[in-house]
């Protein structure tokens, strides 16, 4: 339904109508395909940072078109702020208002992206401002920007610089199509870990992932993207879902694993058949999930506790396991949610589970590190799927449509890019990071 | 001994869809369906996908002449390289053991390194053809050049001549049902109603036990929205068994003992075994469950009486055990195929009865008697169902596995046939 509504506004004589009647008109997502470009455009660099050179030299040899301080009149593709040496906020004028006057010169599906550095209680007052005060400016950037345009921000800690392995990886990523849902959103680069991909086509090339809930939804799409980036996918699901979950295998080269996730052995079950069937685990993503939702003075214990079960416990359980037989480089990716983070009516117990998710994810990094591996969690938010098809038909379309700045509801896809992403090597210095992918919403499942 | 020469066929695993019930969950499903479906998930599980196997073989004992190529069109339906050669074969109930075992044969010889074996029967979707008088009418019709000759043919026709032949479990040259034959030798071998209710039981509570503790959950996919066998009661009794009225050998009176609760339904479903050789399996990084040692097929004179219908496999098992130096003791699991509870009993007694042993099987002594806690002990075909070609998979595949858990033994399989046949099968775990 939301694909007609989008075509109607989009094409021809309804498109006017639509324009003259103020409907909102939801922008199709530059999203990414292997052949696609990384930008639709120029990249127009502003501001300025010890490292642009070296940047500038990595952007060209990505292929992008780079121009530096000014593009005249030209049609843009994206638009790098470099913040990361501003110490006052009267600092910020120049850049900003001239990165204003370059958000007019925007492509669809243009990308703003900004570095700075993170604000903390022990910095000076002022360079505690002008950093606090660029993730303002930045989240507001991604509400004013339209066509399917969006604005993310990279926060470089410690001694990180611009053009360290995951600062790059993090900067290719919100350019590309894999970020089409991600909007208003920060990654921080922790350490000088990562290793960008030698075939950017192939990030995931030699690894072995598993894939728990995959028999349909976003475990489908994010076991295909997997599968499409080079990984051998092992996809998990209980073995009620058996059929589908074949299905999804046969369709990308995968072996299947009926298994119940909350089995005590599960985690065992899962390095069986990895290791002995294709020879390592390196990635592991927790998707299974369900919701039983119940307003809490009608919640019951089934309800509440299956929820538990299922979208946390197994997967600190599973977690344990996997750090006990410590697997090296091993990458984690959880689902979590945007309920998980701002609540949502009805989804105490989902919430619970989904918030556990995000407290694991930043408790368990150093551990994961220790081995060479990472943790991360991507917490959706609106996903046109079966599960979120249940929601009333009015809470779903305004949910899809009114309150994220994109105005529509993402694609399973959407969560399996960012993913992909932050399962890859090339993340390793973004461990602990929970990303949203949620079109800057903040309702959903 | 040539089985010490060749080298090891292997049973990697295996898959099938769940057995439904005659004209339940698979009403609308075809033999080629269900047959794909379970190959589907057979490529699935072992990554397949494109993958040239040696060759498939299968079939159905129930098939509509169009499905010709049944398992070769399942092949083209499936996700493995189409260049995978395909054949069907039929030996009524035992056309699985039949296909798998001239599969494991063809990878002892070296002629294969990989291989799928199976098959499939559905009687909701059964052949039905129409009377032998209206095909030669038809014929004679299709052979009629003018329209007078075609006319006149037409003519021919009577209204009796539209009933429809509907395929039945009666054996042609006795016009006996199965159950009819069945309840002749049960009767013969004194097996009495508790006996075969007992074992009725054992099955369903066994299949049970064994989906609850994840037992199939690498041996199932499910299948048009079943995930388990659905003629299986978890909750039956020999209370409940009791009630029911027989079924077969209404002609014997208050001696009759063979009921619906004892005897396997009617079933649709489809069941297929991956095997290979060793260097296969090591090759592709995958598991080796079992060997498959040997196998055997028996027919017996059924049709003047001077055997019952389904006791071929008890001679088969006595030239299986004699070519391969072991005693019936020797096994760890012994997987009977129950066609019948009655089929079982009656085989086990016979395997004890010293006239038998010495005067049908030649034998200087009796075979003996099993040790029955190692029988059918995950269930078997009373609680499963019975989906005539499809049944040889699930107890190789079942028994594979059993063997696997185990670490160490030998299971004995056996699986009797229309036609008077049987086939069993001898399978040992990887030392």
């Amino acid at each position: 339904m939301a694909d007609k509504y989008m075509e109607l506004v989009n094409t021809g004589a309804t498109k006017k109508l639509a324009k003259l009647l103020g409907l909102p008109r939801p922008p199709r997502l530059r999203r990414y395909s292997v052949d696609s470009p990384l930008l639709p455009g120029p990249l127009l660099v502003l501001g300025t940072s010890a490292r642009a050179q070296e940047l500038s030299d990595v952007l060209i040899s990505w292929g992008l078109d780079v121009r530096r301080h000014d593009a005249g009149d030209a049609k843009l593709g994206g638009l790098l702020l470099l913040l990361d040496e501003a110490a006052h906020p009267e600092e910020l004028s120049p850049n900003m208002l001239a990165a204003g006057r370059a958000l007019r010169q925007l492509l669809p599906g243009a990308r703003v992206v900004s570095f700075s550095r993170p604000a903390l209680a022990e910095d000076e007052p002022a360079l505690a401002a002008v950093r606090q005060g660029i993730d303002g400016a930045m989240r507001s950037v991604g509400r004013e920007v339209r066509a399917g345009a969006t604005a993310n921000g990279i926060v470089l800690e410690n001694s990180t610089s611009i053009v360290s392995p995951s600062a790059l990886a993090a900067l290719r990523f919100f350019l590309s199509g894999r970020s089409a849902y991600v909007d208003g959103q920060f990654l921080t680069v922790r350490n000088e870990q990562g290793v960008l991909p030698e075939d950017f086509a192939k990030p995931l090339a030699g690894k072995v992932a598993v894939v728990t809930g995959a028999a349909r939804g976003i475990g489908a799409a994010i076991a295909s993207t997997l599968a499409r980036d080079g990984a051998q996918v092992v996809v998990v699901d209980m073995p009620q879902a058996g059929d589908s979950l074949a299905k999804v295998a046969n369709s990308i080269g995968a072996t299947t694993l009926q298994l119940d996730v909350t089995a005590a052995d599960a985690a065992q079950q899962i390095m069986d058949h990895a290791i002995g069937r294709h020879g390592s685990l390196d990635l592991v993503i927790h998707n299974a999930g369900i919701t039983r939702d119940k307003l809490l003075a009608n919640m019951d214990a089934a309800r509440w506790d299956s929820v538990i079960a299922v979208n946390i416990a197994s997967q600190l359980r599973m977690n344990e396991a996997f750090l006990a037989a410590g697997l090296p480089n091993l990458r984690i990716v959880s689902l979590a949610s945007t309920s998980g983070i701002a609540g949502n009516r009805g989804q105490s117990n989902y919430a619970a589970s989904k918030g556990g998710v995000i407290g694991m994810v930043r408790s368990s990094a150093k551990l994961f590190e220790a081995n060479g591996g990472s943790i991360a969690a991507v917490a959706p938010g609106f996903i046109e799927t079966d599960m979120t098809s249940k929601i009333p038909l009015g809470t779903r379309t305004v949910a899809r449509m009114v309150l994220p700045s994109l105005m529509q509801g993402g694609l399973p896809q959407d969560v399996a890019e960012a993913i992909s992403f932050l399962g890859s090597d090339s993340a390793a210095g973004l461990n602990g990071q929970v990303l949203r992918v949620c079109g800057q919403s903040l309702v959903g499942a | 001994m040539s089985q010490q020469s060749a080298r090891n066929a292997v049973i990697i695993g295996g898959n099938r869809i769940p057995f439904a019930r005659s004209n339940t969950a698979y009403v609308n499903a075809s033999n080629q369906d269900m047959f794909t479906a379970a190959l589907e998930g057979l490529i699935a599980r072992f990554g397949l996908q494109g993958e040239r196997i040696g060759a498939v073989s299968g079939g159905a004992v129930l098939k509509h002449s169009k499905d010709f190529n049944l398992i070769r069109e399942s092949v083209l339906g499936s996700s493995l390289d189409h260049a995978t050669p395909a054949y069907d074969v039929q030996m009524a109930c035992a056309t699985g053991m039949e296909a798998i075992g001239s599969l494991a044969n063809k990878i002892k010889l070296g002629q294969l390194e990989s291989a799928i074996g199976g098959g499939v029967d559905t009687t909701s979707d059964a052949p039905i053809a129409v009377s032998e008088a209206l095909r030669g009418i038809l014929l004679e019709l299709s052979r009629a050049r003018s329209t007078k000759a075609k006319l006149a043919a037409l003519a021919k026709i009577r209204p009796a001549h539209l009933a429809p032949n509907a395929p039945g479990t009666g054996e042609p040259r006795t016009g006996l049902s199965m159950g009819d034959h069945q309840a002749q030798t049960t009767k013969a071998w004194g097996i009495t109603r508790e006996a075969q209710d007992e074992l009725a039981l054992a099955s369903h509570k066994n299949l049970a036990a064994a989906y609850d503790r994840g037992f199939f959950n690498d041996l199932v996919t499910p299948f048009n929205g079943l995930a388990k066998d659905n003629n299986m009661r978890a909750d039956s009794s020999m209370e409940k068994l009791g009630k029911l009225k027989p079924a077969f050998g209404k002609n014997l009176g208050d001696e009759a003992t063979m009921t619906a609760g004892n005897s396997t339904p009617l079933t649709d479903g489809a069941s297929a075994v991956l095997l290979g050789s060793e260097d296969y399996a090591l090759s592709h990084d995958l598991p080796m469950l079992a060997n498959f040692v040997d196998f055997e097929a028996a027919a017996v004179d059924f049709v003047h009486g001077a055997e019952g219908l389904l006791m071929a496999p008890a001679y088969a098992t006595a030239r299986m055990l004699k070519r391969n130096n072991l005693t019936l003791q020797d096994f760890d699991f012994y997987e009977i195929h129950e066609a019948f509870a009655g089929t079982v009993l009656s085989t086990l007694k016979a395997w004890e009865d010293e006239e038998f042993c010495r005067e049908k099987l030649g034998l200087d002594a009796p075979l003996g008697a099993i040790d029955r806690t190692k029988l059918n002990v995950n269930g078997s075909s009373l609680a499963a169902g019975h989906p005539f070609a499809a049944t040889g998979g699930r107890i190789i595949s079942s028994t594979a596995k059993m063997l696997h858990e185990k670490g160490s033994g030998r299971a004995l399989i056996s699986v009797c046939a229309a036609g008077g046949q049987g086939v069993v099968a001898i399978l040992e775990a990887r030392s």
